[in-house]
């Protein structure tokens, strides 16, 4: 449906701009209130920050826009990541007396890490598909275990890597590649792939058709179950891939890690354009959407104008503008 | 009524009590705090073992009963089970949140148990018979008088704060009161909620929003953390910058033993003071001395001369 009245609008006039364009627009308005704000706000500095900070939450999101557009959810994205942070360091710390304190440990820390992902992407997707539990269900529950997971890996307290490792593997998030830090490459790469898959493949137009309609999806021979576990699977490598680039970042994991990723992910997705209940996702606005949650408490940073207290307001309102003004009907006559 | 209401309490309490100790000679001491789901309770938790097995082996017939609870109403139903279950004597708590659990502490004195409160007060005043806490002003007080002893008039200095609740208000509220009249400009403060992402995050903005920072108070080593590697990150650890953080942290005070110059001190805010508790709890039944009141821990500022004493290595914090 939203397909259709997308085409619609498209023929009669340039109101689809508001729509298609919305979250781009947004996040210029964002940074011309930070700039106004602050000068600093558009240094280099600041915008590097700004990339390398939304690249967790923006990689995270990729993954949730093909479980969203088919019309699942999953809930246990933060905690996923705890968890695998918390076994990736007690692994690559064991690994030290094997292996040494080289590129090799950080590999093979990396690699577990990406298949613990795609694992406990594997799980969520099998319980709601063979399971036939409703996802929001399944990762509420896994949401659950990852979380208590790491917080008992942790014996309540922090994990904390192992210095000498923690000097090799620093520089995937402090190090640049031609003056982009490795981060946001991981972040770039993750968006260019997710946007090939969703538009460019038979995949993504089965997740949009699964998202619209499961029983017709169903009807025209789509196997429904496969696709919606796949979903997952790729939502679980992304938590994964976002998790190594985490982890060097402070060197640590406890159950404080990734505490709400999954509703700023899921945020990202829905300011991005992509519909809650499936059936229409768009990469390119999640990637915006995720900038501009970045944004937000950048700049509420960057001023004391707000009260320090209203920041979750602040960040409400501007969710919310944010989506109303790709929803409302904009100008169109009143039927 | 509400007379009537206290001597029938009282009678059941004399009662209860009365049935309690002739059942058995054993002091049964009921020691109820939160599950520990972050670093400060787990040491809390470490803390209460060790001091569990210690007080269990000076006194044979103490016997401490540790529970922690996930959430408030866990630890109301914990606390009716150490009374009907245990049938403690007396109760060191350290409640999740003040108001739901003052009815279930008064309930538990009721049974003719000595209370002890570690930490958060209870929402109505004389309940507990002991009451053991930190001191959240004079660890902003505390904090604020090391900035001054190292920086000058003119010189500036950014504040992370906690997560918006009265502990951090009156941390902040008695440093910024210390820190007048002293020409410390403070450039801002925002919450980082005592998490070391949010102190990497808040930090970083501070450092591109204000060229000239001289110190930070953190408030928190987990803070501190993050703003360190904030501080690394930009270059900007030199010029007799310095950090501070508060709680003790065991990474914190071996860094300060081995003379890191970017966080040279720490304030105390000591997850150890479940053990005093205890301690006291135990000497309430075993002491010729009087016990009962109030006892407020100090902020102590930890320098490299005396961070041993409160190095604990197997603590989980």
């Amino acid at each position: 449906m939203p397909e259709l009245a997308q085409t619609e609008t498209t023929a009669r006039k340039p109101k689809l701009d508001l729509k298609m364009y919305g979250p781009a627009i947004a996040l210029v308005i964002l940074c011309i209130i930070g700039f106004s704000l602050n000068s600093a706000f558009l240094s280099e500095g600041n915008i590097t920050n700004l990339l390398t900070r939304s690249a967790f939450i923006g990689i995270i999101a990729v993954g949730a826009t093909f479980v969203i557009t088919s019309g699942g959810i999953d809930l246990s994205v933060g905690s996923m990541a705890a968890a695998i942070a918390g076994i990736m360091i007690i692994l690559m710390n064991a690994l030290v007396d094997i292996l040494g304190t080289g590129v090799l440990t950080v590999v093979v820390g990396a690699g577990c890490a990406v298949l613990l992902g795609a694992l406990a992407g594997l799980a969520n997707g099998l319980l709601t598909t063979k399971g036939k539990i409703e996802a929001f269900i399944v990762t509420l529950g896994t949401m659950g275990i990852f979380r208590s997971l790491v917080t008992y890996f942790a014996d309540g307290g922090t994990l904390s890597l192992n210095f000498d490792i923690r000097g090799t593997y620093r520089p995937v998030y402090y190090d640049s590649l031609l003056g982009v830090p490795y981060p946001v490459w991981v972040f770039a790469v993750v968006a260019v792939a997710g946007w090939l898959l969703m538009n460019r493949t038979t995949f993504g137009r089965y997740c949009t058709a699964i998202g619209s309609n499961e029983h017709v999806a169903q009807y025209s021979a789509i196997n429904v179950n496969k696709i919606k576990t796949w979903t997952y699977v790729i939502q679980g490598l992304c938590v994964a891939l976002a998790t190594v680039i985490y982890v060097p970042r402070l060197g640590s994991a406890s159950s404080s890690t990734g505490v709400l990723w999954e509703l700023e992910a899921i945020a990202a997705v829905i300011i991005g354009g992509t519909v809650l209940k499936g059936g229409y996702g768009r990469i390119g606005g999640t990637i915006f959407g995720a900038l501009i949650l970045t944004t937000i408490g950048n700049i509420l940073n960057f001023t004391d104008v707000v009260s320090n207290y209203l920041n979750g307001t602040m960040q409400g309102l501007i969710i919310i503008i944010a989506v109303w003004l790709q929803r409302a009907d904009w100008g169109k006559p009143k039927d | 009524m509400q007379f009537g209401k206290t001597i029938a309490a009282g009678l059941i309490g004399a009662m209860a009590f009365a049935g309690a100790a002739a059942a058995q000679d054993t002091i049964k001491i009921g020691v109820s705090y939160p599950t520990p789901t972050h670093a400060w309770a787990a040491g809390m938790n470490w803390h209460a073992e060790q001091a569990e097995a210690r007080l269990e082996a000076l006194y044979p017939d103490v016997d401490l009963i540790l529970i922690n609870s996930p959430d408030p109403a866990s630890q109301a139903s914990a606390l009716e089970d150490l009374v009907s279950i245990h049938g403690i004597d007396a109760l060191v708590v350290l409640p999740f949140e003040s108001e739901p659990l003052t009815d279930p502490v008064l309930n538990v004195k009721n049974s003719g148990a000595l209370i002890t409160v570690v930490d958060r007060g209870l929402s109505q005043p004389g309940i507990e018979d002991i009451y053991v806490a930190g001191n959240n002003p004079e660890l902003g007080r505390k904090s604020a008088e090391y900035m001054m002893s190292r920086l000058e008039s003119g010189d500036n200095i950014v504040i992370l704060r906690g997560i918006p609740t009265t502990i951090d208000n009156e941390r902040f509220d008695a440093f910024m009161a210390e820190i007048e009249g002293s020409g410390i400009n403070v450039l801002d403060h925002k919450h980082a909620n005592w998490n070391r992402d949010d102190g990497f995050d808040v930090m970083q903005d501070f450092l591109s929003r204000f060229p000239d920072i001289d110190a930070v108070w953190a408030q928190d080593d987990d803070i501190a953390i993050g703003v360190v590697a904030a501080l690394e990150q930009a270059g900007r650890t030199g010029d007799g910058m310095f950090v501070v953080g508060g709680a003790g942290m065991k990474e914190t005070i071996r860094g300060i033993m081995d003379g890191n110059e970017l966080v040279p001190v720490d304030v105390l805010y000591p997850p150890a003071m479940i053990a005093t508790a205890m301690d006291v709890t135990v000497a309430a039944f075993k002491s010729n001395g009087p016990v009962a009141g109030r006892y407020i821990l100090g902020a102590t500022l930890i320098t490299q001369e005396n961070a041993a004493s409160f190095y604990f290595p197997d603590s989980p914090f």
